[in-house]
């Protein structure tokens, strides 16, 4: 039995069809408990790369392909689709899940791959003299934690002594990426931290949220994915609790997160790390040469959502290192190596945004040799239930790089010391 | 017509006990070992290994192990997860505690200590059997993954809770790691399934296996012809624990290199495994390597038919593809309850008589 399946696999790994030549693979995940945040971001991933293949004709001339593959978030079949996908000259990877880029950035590392993982991922890869081929720039989960504090800091004048903040994260890599930063900045601060976590998938969180009411924390911080988001935004309301001292990260705060709470998710905050919604002039081509044309993502229905946009950002951020790769290079079919210096040269300004039709939609960042992550600022967005609506109620705000310099330097020297990497770019 | 016992004559009583009485069948399994250790690691590339053939005999050597545990002692467990979690641990423990020993005696050491907690999680069986008894390993599988979550030491301190293998080699070539090639992983996997297979394979067969059958069987019959339930049930239990500790420090060490207990060793994996013993066949170590085939290799198999061949939307795939592997299943258990192996058992009867059936 396993022989004919060995022989029936292995008819079908010849017949594959040739690429295009500017392969960027598409590890989504459209099914599972983690789907309401993974359809819209790969689809605004793919619209993109199909707006430059149509309007452009690729980048620099040459086609981009996206082949997609499944994970439902599992980290199994995450190798194996980075194991599917890379032998087709894959340049870039960017799974979006902290599980699979932990699983990956050894991988990536020994295959000279690039891995772009922003604002997720390992934290500590910010720091280029370790992690050569990881970016995680604009903004990763420590600055968003550190972004969270500040912002309450200015809501109540500068000083959080004596208040309380709870912490409702998924019980994984993910959710427990940013404890480290809110413990340091509660002996800065003197809040205190109250963690609760929540088991994979997350719909069952009675007893969090009875918890939440028992100690009845000043604010509440999440940092959730999927159908989680969802239940602890109705638990929150079933409970009362004031929602505008709710606090998501980025990744629980997008439209399928608060809707199904109805009015009940009236005023509660998350993070953003960049602007949102259709009133962006790249949403003109992207109607003429995409939706019309028929050749929208998906089902086409999460065209202008939360994470639309951040799939969309980040294909962005990858045309533009393709296009600096292919710029230092001097060819245009370039390869993954060349991408990854690509990468290390990117500068995004102001200007470039305004020329790719997102005006004001992002923060503009330059990376470097030791810097991979970033300024990490983020805006602050509140959700008005009765016009469905995110509006952004901050502006950028920088978070306290005089802390979290400090631990992305512990976290990654361990790293670096644990796997024998010789510190780069001296 | 030529598989068949007559003309085979044993002229002792080694020859006449061995494992494959038949000719035919032993040059079979000669040529399978040859093919695996011969040919395999020379057509083997980095797709092969990491998405087919290691998960396939890390999953084995799960299924033989509880295999040993339900089909052949009769001990229901849903805490394989968690016991594949005990195991990727303490080899993560050992190998970065001991990091100049090598990765194959952390790997059998850390084995021994799943057995270890496999023999506490398994007193309860000395009182309570059946559903009742999977309820209690059911508490196992809650009480281990929690464990690894809530206590920072097992994870040495680290930011994301993640455990992830540092370099280890054999011989001057990295088994674990990123710099792994293909073949090392493979070969490493596969040396410790064909010694593992091959203890279980004699065990079932000698006292020891013989006293598991009879507890499961009728316990109290058993009791009665002088069979210790004490032993027999707690052997089962440690036995059954260290196949399973093994297989969980090679998925986390060799084929993950880094995992998070919750995603990686959850109920659903102690579903997975039993699946897979159900399907392939209770007690029986080839229906162990028979499950573990269909339920790794037919979800890539599907994957790559239809979203590689037929070019549907991946979402589109993945829920037919549960579909398929489910509608088998049921399927398969209605055609034969007693799964692969008995089908596997049934062609080979029929072969015995073939060409002339009557």
């Amino acid at each position: 039995m396993k022989k004919t399946l060995t022989a029936l696999a292995l008819a079908m790994a010849a017949a594959t069809p040739a690429l295009a030549e500017l392969v960027v693979p598409n590890l989504s995940y459209r099914t599972g408990p983690y789907a309401p945040g993974g359809i819209p971001y790969a689809d605004g991933f793919n619209d993109y790369f199909t707006l430059l293949n149509e309007r452009d004709g690729g980048i620099g001339g040459e086609k981009v392909a996206n082949p997609e593959c499944e994970t439902a978030y599992n980290t199994e079949k995450g190798v194996e689709c980075y194991e599917a996908t890379k032998g087709s000259g894959a340049l870039v990877y960017n799974p979006l899940s902290t599980g699979i880029t932990y699983q990956l950035i050894p991988k990536v590392t020994a295959d000279g791959i690039p891995l772009y993982t922003p604002g997720y991922g390992r934290t500590s890869a910010a720091n280029g003299k370790v992690f050569s081929n990881v970016f995680n720039y604009p903004a990763n989960y420590w600055d968003a934690a550190s972004v969270a504090v500040k912002y309450l800091l200015d809501e109540n004048g500068g000083d959080l002594s004596g208040k309380k903040i709870a912490l409702v994260y998924h019980n994984s890599a993910y959710g427990k990426e940013p404890i480290r930063t809110l413990q340091e900045l509660s002996k800065k601060h003197g809040y205190e931290l109250v963690e609760v976590p929540v088991d994979h998938p997350g719909q069952e969180q009675k007893s969090q949220w009875l918890q939440i009411r028992r100690d009845k924390p000043d604010y509440v911080l999440m940092w959730g994915w999927g159908v989680m988001n969802a239940v602890a935004i109705q638990e929150a309301a079933n409970i009362k609790f004031p929602m505008e001292n709710f606090i998501g990260v980025w990744w629980s705060g997008s439209e399928n997160d608060v809707l199904p709470a109805g009015d009940g998710a009236n005023g509660y905050k998350s993070l953003a790390m960049h602007g949102t919604g259709m009133d962006y002039p790249v949403y003109a081509d992207l109607k003429q040469y995409v939706y019309d044309a028929g050749k929208a993502s998906g089902a086409g229905d999460q065209v202008g959502s939360v994470l639309y946009s951040r799939g969309m950002y980040a294909a962005l951020v990858i045309s533009e290192a393709i296009r600096k790769a292919q710029e230092l290079a001097g060819t245009s079919a370039v390869n993954a190596a060349q991408v990854r210096d690509g990468f290390e040269a990117l500068e995004i300004t102001e200007e470039r945004m305004a020329e790719l039709g997102l005006p004001h939609f992002g923060q503009p960042f330059a990376a470097s040799c030791s810097d991979h992550g970033g300024p990490g600022a983020a805006l602050i967005q509140q959700w008005d239930a009765s016009a469905k609506k995110w509006s952004l109620i901050t502006g950028f705000i920088a978070p306290d790089d005089e802390v979290l310099t400090p631990l992305v330097m512990e976290d990654s020297a361990a790293f670096a010391a644990e796997n024998n990497i010789a510190e780069r770019c001296n | 017509m030529f598989y068949r016992e007559a003309g085979d004559f044993k002229t002792s009583y080694v020859d006449d006990s061995q494992t494959f009485p038949i000719k035919f069948d032993r040059w079979r399994y000669y040529a399978v070992l040859a093919v695996a250790f011969g040919v395999v690691p020379f057509l083997i590339n980095d797709y092969w290994a990491n998405a087919v053939f290691v998960p396939f005999l890390i999953y084995a050597i799960a299924a033989i192990g509880l295999n040993i545990l339900v089909g052949y002692c009769g001990q229901v467990s849903l805490g394989t997860g968690g016991f594949m979690a005990v195991g990727a641990y303490a080899c993560y423990k050992l190998m970065t505690a001991f990091p100049e020993v090598s990765i194959l005696i952390h790997v059998l050491l850390a084995g021994g200590i799943t057995a270890g907690v496999g023999v506490l999680f398994g007193l309860p069986s000395l009182r309570i059997k059946g559903f009742y008894l999977a309820v209690a390993t059911l508490a196992a599988q809650f009480f281990l993954v929690w464990l690894f979550n809530k206590v920072p030491w097992f994870y040495n301190y680290s930011a994301s809770g993640q455990i992830s293998a540092p370099e280890r080699t054999i011989l001057g070539h990295a088994v674990t790691g990123a710099a792994t090639t293909a073949q090392a992983k493979y070969l490493f996997c596969l040396v410790l399934v064909v010694g593992l297979a091959w203890l279980a394979r004699n065990l079932t067969r000698g006292t020891v296996g013989r006293k598991w059958m009879a507890i499961r069987d009728m316990d109290i019959a058993a009791e009665i012809i002088g069979v210790n339930p004490l032993t027999t049930k707690l052997s089962a239990f440690a036995i059954s624990s260290f196949y399973i500790g093994v297989a969980g420090a090679l998925f986390f060490s060799v084929y993950l290199g880094a995992v998070e207990v919750g995603e990686a060793f959850g109920i659903q994996k102690s579903f997975l495994i039993l699946f897979m013993v159900i399907i392939g066949g209770l007690g029986s170590i080839f229906g162990s390597f028979a499950g573990a085939a269909f339920l790794v290799l037919l979800p890539v198999l599907l994957k790559n038919i239809l979203v590689g061949q037929l070019d549907w939307p991946t979402d589109l795939a993945a829920h037919i593809e549960l579909m398929i592997v489910g509608a088998l299943i049921v399927i398969f258990l209605i055609a034969e309850p007693h799964g692969l192996a008995q089908l596997w058992r049934l062609a080979k009867e029929k072969l015995r008589l073939w060409p002339f059936p009557h």
